[in-house]
């Protein structure tokens, strides 16, 4: 028997019926699309060929066009690649970790969240692939693949090779988790279709699924298994990121935190993120009974939480570069913070480890605009993190003669620009077509979780009076 | 359960109150027993240098000149004024009793704060499951105050054995023994912060132990529903500021007591490392209690739901320790930095400490990996209590290998007293244990969640 105790906020609000679910999730997907949602599309469409026209002109005259020099060999591409892919970390925690620990409020969000994995994880494979000069000949590279290029053969030491390994698997498994997700969502389309092309649609994509008990069986079962798989890949695709940096001898880079920092990151801004789309799509759809204030207020204390474990690891590497004696060390973290980039120091320093400390007001977590706007605060500094950690570390090297300072191009905003086009453009096309929330696993909670098995609780007031 | 219809949720039925009965302490009092036997049998070992001559000319002899230099980061660092200091540090067979008292002290201050912890992290998550044994984890801190009074009479004796730092000569600018990198670090490795430092983490620890209790306890005697409340709550915000406070004073403590012991050497994983491994070692011994005390007759509602969740952190965590020993071990080895492999090669090349690696890597990992990976085997009873006596015992030997190296170097090695020791710090501790869960009702009747955990099906 599934008892819930009162202390705890119903999770689905506004006296739904299953077959409520079912009209406000499925409805939007058979709907035609919005104006505002045309609107939004043509915009990432702009920003994806805008951004790629510079792209290409990067890839057909070389990397030459970006602002790196020969000592900050690496800036925004890498500094991109990483904050791709720490978006992308939020979406597995939230199907994964978050299933492991029984977290019912995963229901609502992990469709949209996964979704948000997998196109951040494609935004951020676009750097190693852009950054070869030549991507055609980019499999010889990252792959062990038999040649006559004469000594041409991955280097199993690198960090860089171990990242292909982990993030393609992750990739993988993440992409099949949110698909077998789906498969049941598309079914109930499938059977509510009334026209042909979505009758096909997505009768090809629900895989025969009937809603059989025993599919259900394998469903719960596949679920368990495939988060049990993702979990430890969570950590080991930003720890193997972080080892692109932290393997080296680079004062900066070479920290023995990184691993677990790197993670506690990548979840800080992944979160930030699902919170951005999440309170955009909530408003969109009209979402406020599935993704409720409660939900919203999870995912800012777990923003809380990961961004004060970032804190601890910041003010660690400082303490340890103090303790440990080598100037190097001491020097490096000086000149973070004081030296020519010390605005991109203190823009990280503020966007994460001091604004989600308003977190700690009730008020503050539980309001929609607030968040939305450290959601995105989170986001900069996050992507200050990364820069701050390459560029800091790299632009006054052990060689006082070639210490310089990086200026990005217009290329190097563009191709970043491009990235985002690329994201926004999947996700408006899977807001459209996919169901943004998983309908059955949030009718699978409805029983136990609706506003009328709590009588004693003190519900959160949604200031838009919706509930 | 079984019958939906007939079910009615009468928490005072679930009452039950824990007895420290004469043959649990009689127990605990062998257990006591036999650690103070061996110790006595280890320190007369020792005071009579038998049986341990052999293996210390073996160290030396097999370390030799070349590894020397490695051996020891000071002599890197210091360049050939190694022997002026060496003079300091002349082996006496007490200094191995200081260094294993003080193994103990932090290893078992770590399992007590952890109960705390472990609290908290409930609180804050909202943890349902839980709740039917959480007086188990609340009694761990009972230890603190003992620990923190041993901590200091420890020092007291022992840290001029313990801490190479506390040695006065190496901050003489211009003497044959000054260090300039352990001089750089004065401000923070001096004793008086460092007592003072030590005396606010611990107390500070205990006062966090004392209101959350005190909440709990006043919890169980509230007679309406706000009272409850209200109590639920204030435990809610205890538990949060705990877990801040904790989360930065669990690296300042590891940076202190055990950091500090290869003075010279720095990493910034270690303070998260240290946690893991407390972390880790206390869930186990969580986990044992709940068992022992369900084995005893207490606890009747505790089912084998509740074992396989408890199981699971055995086994998560397990795996965690091992990403952050690894992530740590693996970055300093790839760089292969000589300031910062020094700990290492200090650790794998001598005959003496070379094995605890392997032994730490075999039994904190191999086996809760394999012993606790299928269903059935966190569901067993007697599985559990197997793996995780193994755990506690593979992370001492974790603490023992940070502690050990850096002070007693090559007169170190594990015989009777490192054996009987332990003994008496788990008798001990058992007992305050037993003492503060027969204070107060063992299960939290009144509970929020409590529900939650009776109705728990994995």
């Amino acid at each position: 028997m599934q008892i819930i105790s009162d202390v705890r906020e119903p999770l689905v609000t506004g006296d739904k019926t299953y077959h409520d679910i079912t009209k406000d999730i499925a409805g939007r997907v058979e709907d035609s699309p919005a104006p505002l949602w045309w609107g939004a599309f043509a915009f990432a469409l702009v920003l994806l060929v805008a951004g790629g026209a510079f792209l290409g002109d990067m890839l057909w005259n070389g990397i030459g066009r970006w602002g790196l020099n020969k000592t900050v060999q690496w800036a925004w591409d890498i500094t991109n690649f990483v904050w791709w892919v720490g978006i992308g970390h939020a979406g597995t925690l939230i199907s994964a970790v978050l299933l492991l620990f029984r977290q019912k409020w995963r229901t609502a969000i992990n469709r949209a969240a996964e979704a948000m994995t997998i196109f951040a994880v494609i935004c951020a494979a676009v750097w190693p692939i852009v950054h070869m000069g030549r991507p055609w000949l980019g499999a010889y590279w990252v792959l062990p693949i038999p040649n006559t290029f004469g000594s041409l053969w991955v280097n199993f030491n690198s960090p860089l090779l171990w990242d292909v390994f982990a993030i393609s698997t992750y990739f993988s498994v993440s992409l099949v988790f949110w698909y077998m997700g789906l498969v049941p969502d598309f079914a109930t389309i499938r059977d509510r279709a009334i026209t042909r092309f979505g009758r096909i649609f997505y009768g090809v994509l629900s895989l025969g699924w009937l809603g059989g008990a025993k599919a259900w069986v394998h469903y719960e079962a596949m679920s368990l298994i495939l988060a049990g798989l993702s979990t430890p890949l969570v950590l080991s695709v930003h720890t193997i990121v972080s080892m692109d940096f932290a393997t080296s001898v680079i004062p900066g880079w070479h920290t023995t935190i990184f691993p677990p920092y790197f993670v506690a990151g990548a979840i800080f801004s992944g979160f930030a993120m699902v919170l951005t789309l999440m309170l955009i799509t909530r408003k969109v759809y009209k979402l406020e009974h599935y993704i409720t204030l409660e939900h919203i207020e999870l995912m800012n204390i777990i923003i809380m939480v990961t961004g004060s474990i970032v804190g601890i690891a910041y003010i660690t590497e400082l303490f340890m570069a103090w303790y440990s004696g080598v100037p190097y060390e001491q020097y490096c973290f000086i000149n973070r913070s004081t030296g020519d980039y010390w605005w991109a120091y203190w823009a990280m320093m503020t966007c994460n480890v001091i604004s989600p400390q308003v977190f700690w007001f009730k008020k503050v977590r539980t309001s929609i605009v607030l968040t939305f706007i450290l959601s995105i605060i989170v986001n900069i500094g996050m992507w200050f993190e990364r820069f701050v950690i390459i560029v800091t570390s790299l632009h006054n090297d052990y060689l006082p003669s070639s210490w310089t300072y990086f200026s990005p191009t217009a290329w190097d905003v563009m191709c970043y620009v491009f990235t985002f086009g690329l994201f926004f453009t999947l996700f408006f096309l899977f807001a459209k077509f996919f169901p943004v929330i998983n309908m059955a696993e949030v009718k699978a909670v409805l029983k136990s979780s609706n506003q009328h098995v709590y009588k004693n609780r003190d519900t959160i007031k949604d200031p838009h009076n919706v509930v | 359960m079984a019958a939906h219809k007939d079910y009615h949720f009468d928490r005072e039925a679930l009452n039950e109150q824990f007895v420290f009965s004469a043959k649990a302490k009689k127990t605990i009092f062998i257990i006591i027993g036999i650690g103070v036997l061996f110790s006595l049998i280890g320190l007369f070992f020792m005071a009579t240098d038998s049986g341990h001559h052999d293996e210390a000319h073996a160290a030396i002899e097999m370390t030799g000149n070349k590894l020397a230099s490695l051996e020891n980061p000071d002599a890197v660092q210091a360049q050939g004024q190694h022997a002026a200091e060496a003079g300091h540090h002349a082996y006496h067979w007490t200094n191995r009793v200081k260094v294993n008292l003080w193994i103990n002290i932090i290893y078992f201050i770590g399992l007590s704060v952890v109960g705390l912890f472990w609290v908290a992290i409930q609180y804050i998550s909202m943890a349902g499951w839980s709740v039917g044994f959480k007086r188990v984890p609340e009694a761990f801190a009972s230890f603190l105050p003992l620990g923190l009074i041993l901590f200091l009479a420890t020092f007291a004796w022992g840290y001029h054995e313990i801490f190479h730092w506390t040695d006065t000569s190496l901050y003489d600018e211009g003497t044959a023994a000054y260090d300039a990198i352990i001089a750089g670090k004065s401000s923070f490795l001096n004793i008086p912060f460092f007592i003072g430092g030590s005396i606010v983490i611990i107390g500070g620890w205990y006062l966090f132990h004392f209101f959350i209790r005190k909440q709990s306890i006043a919890e169980d005697k509230a007679t309406d529903k706000t009272q409850v409340r209200k109590r639920y709550r204030t435990m809610v915000k205890l538990s949060a500021a705990f877990v801040v406070f904790f989360g930065v004073t669990s690296s300042v403590a590891s940076w202190w007591w055990t950091l500090s012991i290869d003075t010279h050497w720095f990493s910034t994983m270690f303070g998260w490392y240290h946690f893991a491994s407390w972390w880790v070692a206390g869930i186990a011994a969580i986990t044992l209690t709940v068992v022992m005390l369900r084995e005893a007759g207490y606890l009747k509602f505790i089912n084998e739901n509740h074992l396989h969740d408890l199981g699971k952190f055995v086994f998560a965590f397990s795996v965690f320790w091992t990403y952050i020993w690894f992530s740590q071990f693996l970055l300093i080895y790839y760089a292969n930095i000589p300031e910062e492999t020094a700990y290492f090669v200090e650790r794998l090349s001598s005959p003496i400490y070379r094995k605890y690696i392997l032994v730490i890597l075999l039994v904190n990992f191999i086996i809760p990996f394999f012993g606790l990976m299928t269903r059935n085997a966190k569901r067993k009873m007697t599985i559990l209590k197997v793996i995780c006596i193994t755990v506690i015992i593979g992370h001492w030997f974790d603490f023992y290998q940070m502690i050990t190296p850096g002070t007693l170097r090559e007169n170190g090695s594990f015989g009777f007293l490192e054996i009987g020791m332990p003994f008496i710090f788990i008798g001990v501790f058992a007992y305050l244990v037993g003492l503060s869960l027969a204070k107060a009702p063992l299960v939290a009747k009144n509970h929020p969640l409590l529900e939650e955990a009776y109705t728990h099906e994995t």
